[in-house]
């Protein structure tokens, strides 16, 4: 064959893969190693944490490894109701935010299509609370919806409140702050996947003469499932960890209190390390079990 | 196809819902207060001449831009370069390392900012600027890789090719029509980047030792009564990013346009 | 210097193999195509076309094997290092450049004198100097692929390779760019390397088409010698149609080898047939056949003739009217009259004979996969 001629058969290359799994390597690495620095290993450093025993001076804020599972026992059983409101809160905020969001980014993701400037003006209008300190949005709210604020005096007026009964304070205050600061975690990506959702699929649903409430149920939603998962999902994991719209400065009471204010507490100002990091272990753990089960359940492999 | 009005005007409510606490605080930042900044006391534009008159809200939001600028630099390249070699390239961790660029984000901050605050105590690293900025590209870089792998994603590996077939080296390829082609991505990644790092609380409370931020003075003043000042400086970064936004939008509304005509 | 100044080179394969995880994309190929002509590569697509061209662009590496331009070696040079050009299938025209920073990008990568200018020369040999400021986006695929043409030949490579270049256009179009395209060759006496999928355009264009299937080149030649006298079933099929039969070696001798397909005798020139015993294969173009209404014609030592059959499909396709004949024990034979006006029958169900001149008979050195047509 041809290869007689040249005396052996030059050597299999496998130059490019070789090198472009270097190059690989390089793009990756940086990132992953400091992920890996700053959020793995702290997350390993807080679950050591919560393991911890006062030491035997008995200093405050001093404390030692000791295995102590103790610990977790102590926090369930000291701050079961924070616990209990904050997964309560989270939800509720979570449906209260879904059910504003999903008419808001149809009518904008479907009905504005073929104006793609509304679109993006609409759009931009729903991410500008972004743009506008958090904590500045909860205040505005809570002296927008405070006593003798002209609202409230309405409220009071028609008789929904009785003249003793205060808003800003209330678990539902703390829902509704909530709720508010994020509905664009919710509404962009059920946005982004009915924008892109295409219509002549409601044609032939039509055509096959499904009503309009069968073509919801049977087309719209199904095909806009991937954006009701992942905006649930940002909506519902950093609710269940908030603690400013609980607070007693913004729109909360001590009798609205979440985890998120607990572990404030205990880390900052009780310097109680290992109860602060147990409560934060097992705000992620639950997190973490509830996200895997729903998302297996919803059926979305690719998250990112 | 029948169109009911209810919609439109349900999600115009929405919107303007959405817009009523902006409104407040930038009318907030005329409010003629003097100390507590909760009822209105008349026009006046003194807050806004005066910007560093109260307390130290200047040096607090100049640690916040700087945090950010850094921030928002390192979580970028970083980012960038984990996201060109998510998509363009197949290997058998990829599913490990989406995991974990995922988990930041499926993580609560108030987790996040007490684990990191538990490792520098651990390890005897005292909370300052450095943590701030630690903790922030940490957060900062999942987002950052979700905005340009989409663009990544956009991106035909053919034109890179072309660029090879016509005598650029692997390093023009990438200056000359990679990353001007993914130039859009990258610059919204940083433009999200700086936006959270700028506003960022929880995580930057547990980190910051003795170094204020803007959201932080927000946060401490807010027991008793923020001033104008804040709504001043709230009111003009908000401006400043619409202003931003609008005009990328807007162009990118005329380009698509011009594109399907 | 102008572009009619270059000169193409010699491209040879040696022993080519590409292997990827889990396939074998070409399976052994040497080639060699002469400085200056045009050369094509047909076949279909997964035939492992694009993959041999990719490796002589240098974007693949091949397994195995050797890639000489010009009596040089260049398998382990970089594409960059490379003097070589592609035409991309869908363009690959730079969106963030104007059309003349386009065209003149490898003239700035190898830093030649005045690229704006020779880039500009380019445009205006593919009459396209009065779009030289727009941006790719906003031509028409004819336009951009006239760009992707003149980014290549601005270079005025050894060997300009087009992979598929004309497959985005709609029909007429693309009849329009092949007289373009054979047009540019001749003025510019370049090397080229056209990739296609579709017959029609490789024998229109090429000087030389090598038909490949499977990851191997099954025959090559002059395109009206391949149509002539294809040497394999898939050849016969793929370039053009042919009525394809398979039967036993009855008689051979010096002038032809004869088979017999269910009692009828079918004989091709021993000179035309690719193996002479055991059971083979023997073929008719649809065009040199011809049928006979009024009953079976007188044998003759130099026609094949087969029959009786009926027609079962005519179809009218405005040149040629094609006639589907089932004969028993035979199967379907094809039929093209030209259209001229004297078609002997345009029923349906009429009793035909066919019959064809022996010479226009060829003999395959392989049988059809799945049986004669």
């Amino acid at each position: 064959m041809a290869f007689a001629a040249f005396g052996s058969a030059p050597a299999p290359n496998q130059g490019t893969s070789r090198k472009s799994g270097k190059f690989v390597l390089a793009l990756l690495l940086p990132g992953l190693v400091y992920l890996g620095l700053f959020f793995l290993t702290p997350l390993i450093s807080l679950i050591m944490t919560s393991l911890e025993a006062p030491d035997s001076s008995g200093a405050i804020g001093a404390y030692v490894y000791a295995f102590n599972i103790q610990n977790y026992a102590d926090v369930v059983a000291n701050y079961l109701p924070q616990i209990l409101r904050s997964f309560l809160y989270a939800f509720v905020a979570t449906v209260l935010a879904l059910l504003i969001s999903y008419p808001l980014a149809y009518f904008i993701g479907v009905r504005m299509r073929r104006y793609p400037l509304i679109q993006r003006l609409m759009v931009t209008l729903v991410i500008a609370p972004f743009f506008i300190s958090f904590l500045l949005r909860t205040i505005a709210w809570k002296q927008i919806l405070s006593e003798g604020a002209p609202i409230m005096q309405w409220v009071h007026q028609m008789g929904w409140l009785s003249s003793s009964q205060y808003f800003i304070g209330t678990p539902a205050a703390v829902v509704f702050g909530l709720t508010y600061n994020f509905i664009p975690f919710m509404t962009l990506p059920l946005y982004t996947t009915l924008e892109r959702f295409d219509l002549r699929l409601l044609e032939a649903g039509a055509d096959l003469y499904a009503s309009p409430a069968k073509i919801f149920r049977k087309i719209t939603l199904p095909i806009s499932m991937p954006g009701v998962i992942s905006g649930t999902l940002l909506t519902f994991i950093p609710i269940a960890g908030d603690y400013v719209n609980a607070s007693r400065d913004f729109l909360g009471s001590s009798k609205t209190s979440m985890i998120g204010n607990m572990v404030e507490a205990d880390f900052l100002q009780n310097q109680d390390y290992p109860s602060a990091a147990s409560l934060s272990v097992l705000l992620m753990a639950v997190i973490l079990i509830l996200v895997s089960v729903y998302v297996k359940k919803a059926g979305t492999e690719d998250l990112l | 196809m029948r169109r009911p009005l209810g919609l439109a005007i349900y999600s115009l409510l929405a919107l303007v819902f959405l817009l009523i606490p902006i409104g407040y605080t930038i009318v907030f930042s005329f409010n003629d207060s003097t100390r507590a900044n909760t009822t209105w006391e008349g026009f006046t534009l003194r807050h806004w001449a005066n910007v560093c008159a109260t307390g130290n809200i200047c040096d607090a939001v100049g640690n916040s831009i700087l945090i950010g600028a850094v921030s928002t630099l390192i979580a970028t390249v970083l980012g960038t370069a984990l996201a060109i070699g998510l998509v363009r390239y197949s290997f058998r961790a990829r599913a490990s390392v989406n995991l974990l660029l995922f988990l930041p984000m499926a993580t609560p901050e108030v987790v996040l900012g007490a684990g990191l605050a538990a490792f520098f105590f651990n390890i005897g690293f005292a909370a300052g600027m450095t943590t701030i900025i630690i903790a922030h590209v940490m957060f900062c870089l999942s987002f950052v890789v979700v905005t340009v792998k989409a663009r990544v994603q956009t991106l035909d590996p053919v034109l890179e090719e072309a660029g090879r077939d016509l005598y650029a080296n692997p390093r023009q390829v990438f200056w000359k029509i990679t990353f001007p082609l993914l130039l859009p991505g990258i610059i919204s990644a940083a433009l999200l980047s700086f936006a959270l790092s700028f506003d960022d609380f929880i995580i930057t409370y547990f980190n910051s030792g003795p170094v204020n931020t803007f959201p932080k003075f927000i946060y401490v003043a807010a027991a008793r009564g923020v001033p104008a000042e804040a709504n001043v400086i709230a009111s003009a970064v908000f401006m400043l990013a619409i202003v931003i936004v609008l005009v990328t939008q807007i162009t990118g509304a005329f380009k698509r346009r011009k594109l399907s005509a | 210097m102008s572009l009619q100044d270059a000169r193409g080179a010699d491209l040879e394969l040696v022993g080519i193999r590409k292997e990827f995880p889990g396939f074998t994309a070409v399976e052994e190929l040497d080639l060699k195509i002469p400085a200056g002509q045009f050369f094509a590569l047909l076949g279909p697509s997964g035939c492992g076309k694009t993959t041999t061209l990719r490796m002589i662009a240098g974007l693949d590496q091949p397994t195995r094997g050797q890639i000489f331009l010009g009596g040089k070696d260049i398998t382990e040079t970089k594409s960059h290092d490379r003097h070589i050009n592609t035409v991309f299938q869908s363009y690959a025209l730079f969106p963030h450049m104007t059309v003349l920073e386009n065209v003149a990008f490898g003239l700035r990568q190898r830093k030649v004198a005045e690229p704006l200018k020779l880039a500009a020369e380019a445009l205006n040999l593919v009459e396209l100097e009065h779009l030289a400021a727009r941006r790719p986006q906003q031509l028409s695929g004819g336009q951009q692929q006239r760009v992707a043409l003149a980014r290549a030949l601005v270079n005025r490579p050894s060997l300009l390779l087009l992979d598929e270049p004309l497959g985005a256009l709609d029909l007429k179009l693309r009849r329009q760019m092949q007289i373009e395209l054979k047009a540019i060759q001749m003025e510019v006496g370049l090397t080229f390397l056209h990739v296609t999928h579709d017959q029609e355009e490789a024998m229109d264009m090429a000087d030389v088409v090598a038909v490949m299937n499977k990851g191997r080149i099954e025959q090559m030649g002059a395109p009206e010698k391949l149509y002539d006298r294809p040497k394999t079933a898939f050849v016969a099929k793929f370039l053009g149609q042919s009525n394809l039969f398979i039967g036993d070696v009855v008689e051979q001798n010096a002038a032809s080898v004869s088979i017999n397909v269910s009692g009828h005798k079918l004989t091709v020139p021993r000179a035309r047939a690719e193996k002479h015993e055991g059971t083979i294969a023997i073929g008719v173009r649809p065009e040199k056949a011809t049928f006979h209404e009024d009953g079976q014609p007188a044998a003759s030592s130099d026609l094949n003739i087969v029959g009786p059959g009926e027609i079962i499909d005519i179809r009218f396709t405005g040149v040629s009217n094609q006639y589907l004949i089932d004969i028993p024990n035979l199967g379907e034979v094809t039929v093209f009259a030209q259209n001229i006006g004297k078609s002997p029958v345009t029923e349906l169900g009429a009793k035909v004979w066919v019959s064809w001149k022996v010479e226009h008979a060829f003999g395959l050195a392989d049988l059809p996969a799945n049986g004669a047509k």
